[in-house]
């Protein structure tokens, strides 16, 4: 697609149509000292003076390899194939939006059908859409489908205090403006959510659980779908790092409703905490409130194979006001991303992969247990786990940091009553002297 | 999409202004759309209709029908209590565009208000309203 941008006549004959003096009075509504006057403070440089600043500015950051990072919460660092970075560069998928005329864009929707059906085998779900924005959005409109599911009737949701606490903002923020109540499931010395917070709730749509949890800790899904069927609600499993379902079983094995999360871990790069993927997958019973859009794979009047956007009459550029999806357009880039990246390792390498991610973790666990440090919640982990410093801790943390290891992330701000504990992750790129100098500095 | 005078129109039902219609059965009315609907809309692919017992008033939506490329909602032609929906719509949309006036029927309600009735159109009432769209 070409960009064709308007030449000043374009643009003086849309301002009369307008009625606008200039291109400022657009802006009118913005508050007088709420407008930026002056000049951006730009420095004139040569194109190379341009890239030794910003090597300089990047040279400041502490990212790895230089610095040993054990920070997981939601981003995870993987090793992301050669092949996958090559093949995503080719522009024949640069075009990361809904496709409006979709039948003409055959390999695009072929891309996104691959990654639906790859993402509805790793979540063990019968049906997962074309992607959302990312892991919290994805939960939030999962909720209100529940909720829809429910036929409006049911008004509150029981959310885990174990769902990544930003994601828990995010609903929030969904459910704010509506009627709708959010009650919040404490949890348990274990490390896992503590169910029995939902018991008596007359109005239940969904118990929304997050396995692995924001501890790092493996969830009964099964316990939770139970209870939510038990009354008639949905069960909706959150993840933030569904590479551990190649280990653990997935939550559409253990009754879960809906599945949704950032599927980031899925070969798409850090990036700074974005863009990600929200994975969404659900029953195929409840396919018509789902959000997004689904490709389906049909044969033309020739007995050829070809790809249709089946679903999407929830989204707002049809129904208009009456949309149950908010999201009409997404990262396809984003989604093509992660297909290469799992179709490339294939359900044995996810297997495999999965596996060393548990068993680093579990070394540093043990490493640490044994240098005197509190592992507070005993339920089986993935790839991150909390683990409680000695008191005063926050003087040792920054003097990793000054010897370039950030050592988790400290869960105070999370959780108030978790002073001195932090939340540690270990992926596949860290490497055993990497855990054993981590292990030495805090001993 | 039809010619208006192509519409077919039967007798003996009232019908209303969002194209739905309505056939007193007893003491109940049996509730679908118009073949004019059904036209304007194309393939249905799927029918959502509400639960029996709900109590429903006119105007009020009871639904919607979706075809390949949009969903409409139904709107109660009159007020009432559903007492019995066409299941077989579920698996067999299709009965909409093949047979809207009996095969395709969607709800049969219990009048709240037997004078909803006669605010509707009779067939050329509506003939003339679709002339004018």
């Amino acid at each position: 697609m070409r960009y064709l941008p308007h030449t000043s006549d374009d643009i003086a004959d849309m301002l009369r149509a307008v009625g606008a003096e200039s291109l400022d009075d657009l802006f009118s509504s913005i508050p007088e000292d709420c407008r930026f006057k002056g000049e951006l403070n730009l420095p004139q440089m040569t194109e190379w003076e341009l890239y030794d600043h910003m090597a300089g500015l990047a040279g400041q950051m502490a990212a790895s390899p230089e610095y040993r990072v054990f920070v997981g919460a939601g981003s995870y660092n993987h090793h992301i194939p050669s092949s996958v970075r090559y093949l995503i560069s080719r522009s024949e998928f640069m075009t990361a939006y809904t496709p409006y005329q979709p039948e003409i864009s055959q390999g695009t929707l072929q891309a996104i059908f691959e990654y639906q059906t790859l993402t509805a085998r790793l979540l063990g779900m019968e049906v997962a859409n074309a992607s959302m924005y990312d892991g919290a959005s994805a939960l939030a409109e999962a909720l209100l489908m529940a909720i829809r599911v429910g036929r409006g009737k049911k008004k509150t949701v029981a959310v885990s205090a174990l769902i990544h606490p930003m994601y828990r903002k995010v609903i929030q923020t969904y459910f704010d403006p509506t009627d709708f109540k959010i009650v919040e499931l404490p949890y348990r010395p274990d490390g896992t959510t503590d169910l029995s917070a939902a018991d008596g709730i007359d109005d239940l749509a969904a118990i929304a659980v997050q396995s692995p949890n924001f501890f790092g800790c493996i969830e009964d899904v099964q316990a939770a779908s139970d209870k939510a069927h038990g009354v008639s609600a949905l069960s909706v499993v959150g993840f933030t790092e569904p590479l551990a379902f190649g280990l653990f079983r997935n939550p559409g094995s253990q009754g879960a409703d809906i599945v949704c999360g950032e599927g980031q871990s899925m070969g798409i790069p850090q990036s700074f905490g974005g863009p990600g993927l929200g994975m969404f997958a659900s029953l195929s019973k409840y396919v018509r409130n789902m959000p997004g859009r689904l490709i389906g794979q049909t044969t033309d009047e020739d007995g050829k194979r070809g790809y249709v956007l089946t679903l999407a009459t929830r989204e707002q550029h049809i129904r208009r006001e009456k949309a149950t999806s908010n999201i009409c357009s997404n990262q396809g880039l984003c989604a093509t991303l992660s297909t290469m990246y799992m179709a490339s390792l294939g359900g044995t390498g996810i297997r495999q992969l999965a596996r060393r991610n548990y068993d680093k973790a579990e070394y540093l666990k043990s490493e640490l247990r044994k240098a005197g440090l509190k592992i507070p919640f005993g339920r089986a982990s993935f790839n991150e786990f909390v683990a409680e410093f000695p008191e005063g801790s926050e003087s040792s943390y920054d003097a990793l940091v000054r010897k370039k290891i950030i050592a988790g992330i400290p869960m105070e701000c999370y959780y108030g009553e978790l002073r001195d504990h932090y939340l540690l992750c270990v992926t596949e790129t860290m490497s055993k002297a990497d855990m054993d100098e981590l292990v030495r500095e805090v001993k | 999409m039809k010619e208006i005078s192509d519409i077919i129109l039967v007798d003996g039902i009232k019908y209303a202004k969002d194209h739905e219609w309505a056939r007193p059965e007893g003491d109940t009315v049996k509730i679908g759309v118009t073949d004019y609907a059904q036209d304007q809309l194309g393939d249905i692919v799927f029918v959502e209709l509400p639960e029996v017992d709900s109590e429903l008033e006119k105007g009020d939506e009871f639904g919607t029908l979706e075809s390949t490329k949009a969903v409409s909602e139904l709107y109660m032609p009159i007020g009432g209590k559903v007492v019995a929906i066409n299941d077989a719509l579920e698996d067999d949309p299709e009965r909409v565009n093949k047979d809207p006036y009996a095969g395709g029927w969607m709800i049969v309600v219990e009048p709240s208000d037997p004078s909803d009735m006669d605010a509707l159109m009779d067939k050329d009432a509506y003939l003339e309203m679709l002339k004018g769209l």
